[in-house]
């Protein structure tokens, strides 16, 4: 399939060029110009950019087929305009065997929507006690290993598990929180919690576990990428991480740029996160850690939840929230109100994440695969249950007027949504 | 526009036709807030053995149904023994009557009097129950959309005042 | 930020589920509404018609016998009908929601529902959910509220002291799971008490707590001194075992309530529980027993007050 996209404005955060412009894809790869198109989009009034990459998205397959499947989740992400996505490893059964992992790909490719990139789980049945066979599940397909949600609170098998996997070079990933402090929270330790009378997880269970984090990465060399920062503190930790030039990436989840412990209002469970949010100063500090650049991007923490599971008093909530096809305004809301240019902020779900997964999707340059997304920065519209493709209606920002709407999503040269 | 009667010649009036009709027995009850004040005005008049008597109906009203409990209801307070006794019960307008139905029903809550009999300053007409005044000061037309109250003055002088009916 | 779900369109009162965001006059026409039913107990009749041909349904998902008791109690003088739903033996267990609990009961004619539940924020899920003619009284959920707690301890201060402005209040112990204190320092503060302290140990008093309007004092002592009331809360056997204190004796000698450390607060100092007692734990015998104790008349007056909330919110 040839395509020629005409009439648009170009964004390519990779090398920060934003103008007017035209694009050609030939063999699933952006090309030089091509002669004559089999089809031509005229992207008039609208932004192609690269197809966003969104590091966290649950897709509820295998074990969980009554909240998402496959199919709906693969198009709540293209129409979402996220054209590779890695899902973490909390399924059931989590993804510790080879031939989970296998079969999830198959799956994936066979539907031919989205890039999945698996995360493989760190220890067996992400109990926290054994390794996993991190060499098999990378043959597999897994990029990189991580305990998702679970805790893993023996302080030596994390050490055996980051130095294991520094030796091959496999990257691990984490969310940063100390199991005994969390035990029993549902909300972030503070003035609001009080007031509800929640159970609270204090900022210093994420700052003394990724404190232990750093150590051991200063200890073992191993490359972690941390997952869903939340406090103000970590962020402080993470800025010195860098500055010693330690192997240390991270992200925020999209919620957590926007929200915090005030939006619970009336114990709404949609606000019903993990990590929580946390205070206003917290959800601040992430936002402008974003612009500068000390948290490298942006993901969705795509989780969708059933109604029954949400319609629970607050601390019996799931946790979690949808979040695929909210991506996109979500990050052009932060983008404006920290005043950044179209191309800084697509950078962190476009070429940062891609970074950090080591793909080479993400940037728009001649050779690259044809992976891109072509949306309308200001259409609005209203967040409404009907019309999120994902079978997770679960969010905050119900009733809510956001700006961004994709228009059309091409991965590997195919167009697999438009609109 | 009607000339409403002087509340203070009324009481006055009610008084004199009162007293040789009281007995051991007799005992006086008035409903807030302008039957409590004229109450207030008769009892020492009458030399009535037994405490005045006070009584919000707020708890026994008809129409709890669509207005819901009335603000800042007061206590009722019966001081003597309601059993065998012959009641005064005291309000300053009879209309509809179920003000009285409330009373009456409030009463009987707190015993099984002997007698009752209504003493009002004014009937203004307009019953929708089987409800009369034993003893009233003044009959007065009241004009449609208008209500009939009893006011009490800074200096203590009881009046009576037409006012716009308040939409409900 | 959505509106109070307490409050109907007009600002009335259509469910009590938080002391905390009503306004002060709401607050009022309870305690003064409460005044007029304290009345009623004494009288040979002890009901009014008022809630005839209603149906009050007791839904405790936490066993109670005194709420529920003194709600069952209040209804009854109110004329309704009332049903008590022991949740624990019935469909919850089998794995019912919440939600399809109440639906059901919904369908069989309810009018009040009073709900105590383990969960904060379990009534305000309700309150979303039952139909405009229903109405949710709070009896209790998680460590977050008991509105009528608060207003009965109100309604008790009152009585004794007449009224808020020049009070000192000292709130003491397990502040941390008290949904009791956290009630009665919001009707505190919305009624103009100048000064509201809490009285406990860190392990006991929770995250950002002065944000709630209240002083924090750790020594029991200083915290007492010219306090015009005392309220001792109770303390929960599983606390020791949540290496929240190390035991019972220990915190009696700092924070129990003796003859020695009342006599630091005003001459005319009044001591409340919420009950049930732990004697010997958070408060000495002499005391609980002594003339500045006003825990029984509590309960009477716990009485009026679940009168005045169910006439108030079923007429709204």
């Amino acid at each position: 399939m040839r395509l020629h996209i005409k009439n648009a404005r170009v964004v390519d955060p990779a090398s920060g060029k934003d103008g007017a412009g035209e694009l050609f894809i030939a063999d699933g790869k952006i090309s030089k110009e091509i002669s004559k198109a089999d089809r031509v989009i005229d992207a008039k009034g609208l932004v192609v950019a690269p197809g966003f990459i969104d590091l966290a998205a649950r897709l509820r397959e295998p074990g969980s087929e009554y909240k998402a499947t496959l199919e709906s989740e693969m198009e709540a992400a293209v129409a979402g305009g996220v054209t590779s996505l890695a899902c973490p490893p909390d399924t059931d059964p989590p993804l510790d065997e080879p031939g989970l992992v296998d079969m999830l790909r198959r799956r994936a490719k066979a539907l031919a929507r989205a890039r999945v990139y698996p995360i493989g789980a760190l220890t067996v049945k992400l109990s926290g006690e054994g390794l996993t066979e991190m060499g098999q599940l990378t043959d597999a397909g897994c990029v990189a290993f991580s305990q998702a949600n679970a805790p893993l609170p023996d302080t030596q098998v994390l050490w055996r598990a980051l130095q294991y996997a520094a030796t091959f070079g496999y990257p691990v990933w984490l969310r940063a929180e100390d199991a005994w402090l969390a035990k029993g929270g549902v909300a972030h330790d503070g003035e609001i919690a009080t007031r509800l009378g929640l159970p609270g997880i204090p900022a210093f269970a994420e700052t003394i576990a990724l404190a232990t984090i750093i150590e051991l990465v200063r200890a073992t060399g191993a490359r972690v990428h941390i997952c869903r920062l939340s406090s103000a503190g970590a962020v402080d930790l993470i800025r010195r991480a860098k500055e010693e030039k330690l192997p240390v990436t991270c992200d925020v989840g999209v919620h957590h740029a926007h929200l915090c412990d005030l939006d619970l209002g009336y114990f709404d469970p949609n606000c019903r996160l993990e990590p929580p949010l946390r205070s206003q100063r917290d959800r601040d500090a992430l936002a402008r850690a974003l612009a500068e650049g000390v948290v490298d991007c942006l993901c969705s923490d795509h989780t969708p939840v059933d109604e029954d599971s949400k319609h629970r008093p607050f601390s019996q909530a799931e946790p979690g929230a949808t979040g695929l096809e909210l991506l996109l305004p979500l990050t052009l809301k932060w983008g404006q109100a920290q005043k950044l240019s179209l191309a800084a902020t697509l950078a962190r779900i476009t070429c940062e994440p891609a970074r950090v997964l080591g793909i080479s999707s993400g940037r728009l340059a001649a050779g690259a695969p044809a992976d891109l997304v072509i949306f309308d920065p200001a259409a609005s519209f209203t967040v409404a249950a009907a019309s999120l493709r994902s079978q997770g209606k679960n969010t905050p920002f119900l009733g809510y007027e956001l700006a961004g709407r994709v228009r059309c999503t091409i991965v590997d040269g195919k167009v697999v949504y438009e609109s | 526009m009607t000339k409403l009667p002087d509340a203070e010649r009324l009481c006055e009036q009610l008084a004199a036709e009162l007293k040789p009709r009281i007995g051991p027995k007799s005992a006086m009850v008035g409903l807030y807030t302008g039957g409590a004040w004229l109450a207030e005005r008769l009892h020492p008049m009458l030399g009535l053995k037994t405490p005045l008597g006070l009584m919000d109906i707020a708890f026994y009203r008809d129409d709890y149904a669509a207005r819901g409990l009335k603000h800042d209801p007061k206590r009722t307070k019966i001081p003597f023994d309601v059993n065998g006794s012959e009641l005064l019960l005291v309000d300053d307008v009879l209309y509809s009557g179920r003000t009285i139905r409330a009373a009456m029903n409030e009463l009987f809550d707190y015993g099984r009097p002997a007698s009752i009999s209504l003493v009002v300053l004014v009937d203004r007409g307009g019953r929708q129950l089987p409800i009369c005044g034993q003893h009233v000061g003044a009959r007065v037309e009241v004009p449609a959309g208008m209500r009939l109250n009893l006011k009490k003055l800074d200096s203590g002088t009881l009046v009576l005042a037409l006012e716009a009916e308040r939409a409900a | 930020m959505q509106r109070n779900p307490q409050l109907n369109e007009k600002g009335e009162l259509q469910h009590l589920l938080s002391i905390e965001g009503l306004p002060r006059e709401i607050l009022l026409q309870i305690l003064d509404t409460a005044e007029s039913f304290a009345g009623v107990t004494e009288r040979e009749v002890k009901k009014v018609p008022l809630l005839r041909g209603k149906s009050v349904f007791n839904l405790f998902f936490e066993p109670s016998t005194r709420t529920r008791t003194t709600f069952e109690i209040a209804a009854k003088r109110l004329s309704a009908d009332v049903i008590n739903l022991n949740i624990t033996v019935s469909s919850a267990t089998k794995g019912e929601s919440l939600l399809d609990t109440v639906a059901n009961l919904s369908a069989m004619q309810a009018d009040i529902f009073v709900v105590r539940h383990e969960s904060s924020g379990a009534p305000f899920l309700i309150a979303r959910h039952v139909k405009p003619h229903e109405h949710v009284i709070n009896a209790g959920d998680g460590r977050h509220s008991h509105p009528t707690q608060g207003l009965l301890d109100l309604f008790t201060i009152r009585h004794y002291k007449k009224d808020f402005s020049g009070l000192t209040v000292a709130i003491v112990g397990d502040v941390l799971h008290s949904r009791v204190a956290r009630s009665l320092i919001h009707g505190l503060t919305t009624l103009g008490a100048p000064e509201v302290r809490v009285i406990g140990p860190q392990t006991l008093l929770p995250a950002g707590v002065e944000a709630l309007g209240v002083r924090v004092f750790h020594d029991m002592r200083e915290g007492l001194a010219d306090c015009d009331v005392v309220v001792m809360l109770r303390l929960q056997s599983e606390r020791m075992r949540g290496a929240l204190l190390p035991s019972a004796q220990e915190y009696f000698k700092h924070y129990g309530l003796t003859a020695d450390k009342l006599a630091l607060a005003k001459r005319d100092a009044i001591v409340m529980h919420p009950g049930p007692m732990n004697r010997g734990v958070e408060i000495d015998s002499t005391v609980a027993d002594g003339p500045h104790s006003v825990i029984l008349p509590q309960v009477t007056f716990g009485i009026a007050v679940r009168m005045a909330v169910m006439s108030i919110v079923a007429g709204n």
